[in-house]
């Protein structure tokens, strides 16, 4: 189960840092802090939104969806049923996708970098991996009822 | 059940800490000039703008400062570069001298700082509010709320600070200044001061290299 307790503990950093891009976007925490980086280069392109949304909300709302899943996977009751798994893998795959695809963009399109974008990719890549880790858990565990 | 309890304790400090910064983070953003993302038609409207000119239009060279308000650097090539620019290159017809904005992310206060000439600029006195700026850059660069410091050089340069608060509260210039810095970007500018004179940058130039620069310039041309 450590790995769903690192995959929770990322997501939950993962939350802050898009809800802070989030509540910048808004307007609401002035200047952006980014130090060296081109962070309001990157949030002030077009390419910060999606279907009319800002990208760091689409953060904010994934990695809240890692976290409770994470979470559920912890308690006893849910700590062995696959779809756990599958959904920890289905949602933060999806994130890695997306993040890859942010990443091409300042790579290759608006030609710099925001470091808190940075430290995002990183965090859900980290839960992405640990997510990997349910698969190692023995079939026999997994499909074992659960029982208190 | 120890472990689970030290793991909830452990997200229970993040969601605290992450909490408490994005609180203090909103606390210290309030400010007289209006934050968060510049639309991006203000930026585009004041592409055009050519920055803050000094000296004839005629003069036959151009000299080009990228520089940033809280940038101890910019800070000393102000003393011992531009003003005696300004004070004989200027003054003598050589040289026609422009600034240009290029407030760096790091420098909490620096774009409220550019703001601040700008709405000064708005009333014809941009350059003493840029010397203001300069010359107590050690004060209001480490204060939270520097634009109190602001509008007591504004009344100090005697501007008519109803519409100095009007200027600054509307954040009427923070496009402009956006323009400048995507400009110098555009060039290749990456850190301040840097000066562009002719077709050449340099990041930092003492008043003798730059007159010399100047000096070849006028001969290659002559």
């Amino acid at each position: 189960m450590t790995h769903r307790m690192i995959a929770a503990t990322l997501a939950l950093i993962g939350f802050f840092v898009s809800l802070y891009l989030s509540l910048w976007k808004l307007g609401l925490m002035g200047m952006m802090a980014c130090g060296t980086g081109s962070c309001e280069r990157v949030q002030l392109s077009p390419y910060a939104y999606l279907f009319g949304i800002p990208v760091a909300f689409f953060g904010v709302v994934g990695y809240l969806a890692i976290f409770g899943v994470s979470i559920l996977g912890l308690q006893p009751r849910f700590a062995n049923e696959r779809w756990v798994v599958a959904a920890l893998i289905a949602v933060t795959g999806a994130g890695v996708a997306f993040t890859g695809y942010l990443s091409y963009l300042e790579a290759f399109i608006i030609d710099a970098w925001c470091r808190w974008c940075l430290i995002s990719a990183a965090l859900i890549l980290g839960t992405f991996i640990s997510s990997l880790f349910g698969l190692k858990t023995p079939a026999t565990q997994r499909d074992a009822p659960a029982t208190v | 059940m120890a472990g689970m309890k030290g793991f909830y304790l452990g997200l229970a400090v993040i969601a605290v800490v992450g909490s408490g910064a994005l609180w203090v983070t909103q606390r210290n953003a309030a400010s007289t000039v209006p934050v968060g993302p510049i639309p991006m038609d203000a930026i585009a409207a004041a592409r055009d703008f050519p920055g803050h000119v000094l000296g004839r239009d005629d003069a036959p060279v151009t000299v080009i400062e990228y520089a940033d308000f809280q940038c101890p650097g910019c800070k000393m090539a102000w003393l011992l570069t531009v003003q005696d620019v300004k004070d004989r290159l200027v003054a003598d017809g050589t040289v026609r001298f422009i600034f240009r904005d290029f407030p760096l992310d790091m420098h909490n206060n620096a774009r409220p700082a550019h703001h601040a000439a700008a709405c000064a600029d708005e009333q014809g006195q941009f350059w003493a509010m840029h010397d203001q700026l300069f010359a107590n850059q050690d004060g209001w660069s480490v204060t939270g709320a520097p634009e109190r410091m602001f509008r007591d050089y504004a009344e100090g340069i005697g501007l008519d600070t109803e519409r100095y608060d009007a200027c600054m509260a509307e954040g009427r210039y923070r496009g402009r200044i956006q323009a400048s810095y995507d400009s110098g970007v555009e060039l290749g500018v990456s850190s301040t001061p840097t000066m562009i004179v002719g077709n050449s940058i340099y990041s930092s130039l003492t008043y003798d290299q730059l007159k010399g620069v100047v000096d070849s310039l006028i001969a290659s041309t002559s």
